[in-house]
């Protein structure tokens, strides 16, 4: 299983916009390297990522090659009720990891 | 000197000057088809058409966020963000980003709704080239607007394998 951070408020007034920050440690390998024979190392990425609040879907990410090792995303959401916050990341290699945090909305 | 001589000298710097014009156009031949023509800004263009359509691509509205300058082009800090309400009737529906110089064109794709409040996605991506990278955004209304900046890397994401 892979390790994941999730930074998101505990906290937030109803109505206000949050930050929402993840982390989850993963190789990211492009699959364009080659190894010491020459030959390519085989792709191994994060391809999506996806943010439910509530079980509804409020972000969704498609990510490339091109994203650093540790996949790293910030993105924004509007509090509107108490509850869970679910991330899921799927990828090459039947990954999958999923991480959830709880918010209270006053 | 005699006229004769005359003629003979000019004819002969005549080839000298066009020999070398014709050597240095085959030089520069030559050095185009050694490197491999950078077939990348078209891929890009390729793969900006295939998200974008047939809609005309309009500048301004969104924003990328990048150093200028990067010493390392493994993990570089980008930042999109994109004016706009966020409202059920006007918001971001998605965002991509595209780099015109690494192996593929593609670097992330998001989908937003109304429930995000603010348009706006960081994340930290690699650089294989001092390149442009253009973020383009989806409207709800079906519009497509972009933003393109040049960054210079100095040291490039490892494609080689160290």
């Amino acid at each position: 299983m892979a390790r994941a951070l999730i930074n998101a408020p505990a906290k937030a007034k109803r109505g206000d916009v949050i930050e929402i920050k993840t982390l989850i440690s993963h190789v990211m390998e492009t699959g364009f390297r080659p190894d010491n024979t020459g030959k390519p190392i085989p792709r191994d990425i994060i391809t999506d990522f996806i943010c439910k609040y509530n079980g509804e879907e409020i972000f969704r990410a498609e990510l490339f090659p091109a994203i650093a090792a540790n996949p790293f995303l910030t993105f924004f959401t509007v509090a509107t009720e108490s509850g869970t916050l679910n991330f899921e990341w799927t990828g090459d290699n039947g990954f999958s990891a999923t991480e959830s945090v709880n918010i209270a909305v006053e | 000197m005699n006229d004769d001589d005359r003629v003979v000298q000019r004819t002969r710097r005549r080839f000298l000057v066009e020999t070398a014009a014709l050597a240095s156009a085959a030089g520069m031949g030559l050095a185009l088809d050694a490197i491999p023509a950078p077939a990348t800004p078209a891929s890009m263009r390729a793969a900006i058409r295939k998200v974008v359509g047939e809609a005309p691509l309009n500048k301004g509205k969104i924003k990328i966020d990048v150093p200028a300058l990067i010493e390392n082009g493994n993990a570089v800090p980008l930042t999109v963000s994109c004016e706009s309400p966020m409202t059920e009737s006007d918001h971001v529906k998605a965002i991509h980003v595209f780099t015109e110089k690494n192996p593929q064109p593609n670097v992330i794709g998001v989908q937003l709704g109304p429930r995000a409040g603010r348009a706006s996605v960081s994340t930290r991506i690699r650089l294989a080239d001092t390149q442009k990278i253009i973020a383009l955004a989806q409207m709800s209304d079906g519009s497509f607007w972009s933003d393109e900046v040049e960054v210079v890397v100095t040291l490039a994401a490892c494609l080689e394998g160290t």
